[in-house]
């Protein structure tokens, strides 16, 4: 199973309401997965200043203190929102490379969970509605999000193996579905540089995507290059900077069901995840096609 | 006239309600309001009432159905009418994957599309698609028939044994086991009475084009090994 929503919003008038509605969203698909659940929101972005999304097992012990001592061994300014296990780093761009490294003997039980100009990412075990609750989704602005809640099938029940998984800057990825090719992707992956943080066959496919935008590729290309190379059966909803893109498997058992209005592009495994959104009635309410890549993107329709 | 609302009643007192229906019964008109993709709505009715669901609905709507005729003024999740044995199913929408799965008799009607696996395994319904269907429809059909307006996908009628299929549009790719076959007069005859129950005006039986089972792969043949 797993329930996968997004949102990608093309009215600015529904920003202060994105973290509102993918909360409702995902809440909706808290019967496709109680294992566990997360959200990854494209906020507002401050310029030259990059946010590190970190969490922590034991945030007491861990947040206190966190912005400072990474302020001391870097030299650089640290601020720190904490929300719940996560905390969102604010960091100079030129200097995020250092405060990542830097925790790793500053606080070494601290995971990032994501880094970027706008994404933020909060995941945990639990269900949907009590993850959301936590990290106070619902007040959320943005431009665009996704959300997974996950029946664990390839790997572990823990806060890293939640969704979205993000291996590269303002990238994230949450999938419905098993690779059955993953851990051959993982070692050629790994062969030409990228990091992996679990077992999970979606940080695979989040890593493959990371890894063709950073040829050059842009998502849609990314997103067409999977189909040939990734095998299994797979449902996947991206996010980037400014760009939202869904792609199916060529046998697409995984379910899907699309609505677009003047105002979004919405996503849901199931049709029920969109009931609640401004103007469904008359939107244009769509199952993509397998194997076909849809992609958005504000900064091309800008 | 009974009504449902389903913001406000759960989905198991309509459930409940169908399949309480008694011989002689007065109430054969049901309304289902705010289906709101909710699965399984009217799934097992087996009297022949009328219920109208205004809104889309999810997952196996109609499954089982005999007798009744549902009408979805929106679209259907996957397997709606799955398994239907008499009655006739009205999607006004589209229709998620594997519409009319291993249905036994009856009509489902889809006025819009119908994704992938649309009649897999039908042992017997009529299903007439008025848009295009998805990929490896009527995979394992056994009998009834499958009429699409539009176009078909990949792999149509793939290990198909017995249903007949009707394609007025083109035709990605037929599965294993499926060809083309000649129209002949009894073919034209159960074409039209389909398109007439499904409501499809203006369109001739002799803009289709009909596939079925080359009967090469369903009984061993050692001469075939190669193909399994």
């Amino acid at each position: 199973m797993c329930g996968i929503v997004g949102l990608f919003l093309k009215d600015e008038a529904l920003r202060p309401d994105l973290g509102r509605l993918l909360s409702e969203m995902l809440v909706t698909m808290t019967d496709r997965g109680p294992d566990s659940a997360g959200i990854a929101i494209y906020g507002a972005e401050t310029p030259g200043r990059t946010k590190i999304t970190v969490q922590s097992p034991a945030p007491a012990r861990d947040f206190p203190g966190l912005a400072e001592a990474l302020a001391a061994a870097t030299g650089s300014a640290v601020e720190i929102a904490r929300r719940d296990t996560h905390g969102v780093l604010t960091v100079a761009e030129d200097a995020a490379a250092a405060v990542r490294a830097a925790l790793t003997t500053v606080a070494p039980e601290v995971r990032v969970m994501g880094v970027g100009a706008a994404v933020e990412i909060f995941k945990e075990v639990g269900k949907p509605a009590d993850v959301v609750r936590r990290f106070g989704v619902a007040a959320m602005a943005g431009t665009h999000g996704i959300g997974h809640t996950r029946m664990a099938t390839e790997s572990a029940v823990t806060t890293l193996g939640a969704h979205p998984f993000s291996t590269g800057p303002d990238q994230c990825l949450v999938h419905n579905g098993s690779l059955s090719n993953h851990n051959n992707v993982r070692r050629v992956l790994r062969h030409r540089g990228a990091r992996f943080e679990t077992e999970n066959d979606s940080e695979v496919a989040a890593a493959y995507l990371t890894d063709a935008m950073a040829g050059g590729r842009d998502l849609g290309a990314a997103l067409a290059g999977a189909l040939a190379d990734l095998d299994g059966f797979f449902t996947f909803v991206v996010g980037t900077r400014s760009g939202f893109g869904v792609l199916r498997d060529p046998i697409a058992c995984k379910p899907a069901v699309m609505a677009e209005t003047d105002a979004y592009v919405a996503f849901g495994s199931e049709y029920r995840a969109l009931a609640g959104l401004p103007g469904i009635e008359t939107a244009r309410v769509w199952e993509p096609e397998p194997a076909t890549v849809y992609f958005w993107d504000h900064a091309r329709a800008a | 006239m009974p009504t449902f609302d389903l913001a406000a009643t759960p989905l198991r007192a309509l459930n409940e309600a169908l399949h309480a229906v008694g011989p002689g019964s007065n109430d054969t008109r049901f309304e289902v309001l705010n289906p709101r993709g909710a699965h399984a709505v009217a799934v097992g009715a087996d009297a022949p009432v009328t219920i109208a669901v205004h809104g889309s609905v999810g997952y196996y709507c109609a499954g089982m159905n005999a007798e009744a005729s549902v009408t979805v003024h929106g679209s259907a999740g996957p397997g709606v009418a799955e398994n239907m044995m008499s009655g006739t199913v009205v999607v006004e929408g589209d229709a998620s994957q594997y519409a009319g799965a291993t249905g036994r008799g009856g009509l489902l009607v889809v006025k819009g599309n119908a994704a992938s696996r649309c009649g897999i395994s039908m042992k017997g319904i009529d299903i007439v698609v008025h848009g295009s269907v998805g990929h490896m429809s009527a995979f394992m059909a056994q009998s009834g028939n499958l009429v699409v307006l539009g176009d078909a996908g990949e792999a149509l009628g793939d290990s198909l044994y017995e249903a007949r299929l009707f394609v007025r549009g083109t035709v990605k790719s037929l599965g294993a086991d499926c060809v083309e076959k000649e129209m002949r007069p009894e073919h034209v005859a159960i074409l039209e009475d389909l398109l007439a129950r499904a409501g499809a005006r203006g369109v001739s039986p002799a803009e289709f084009r009909r596939y079925g089972s080359a009967r090469r792969l369903y009984s061993f043949d050692i001469d075939n090994v190669d193909a399994y």
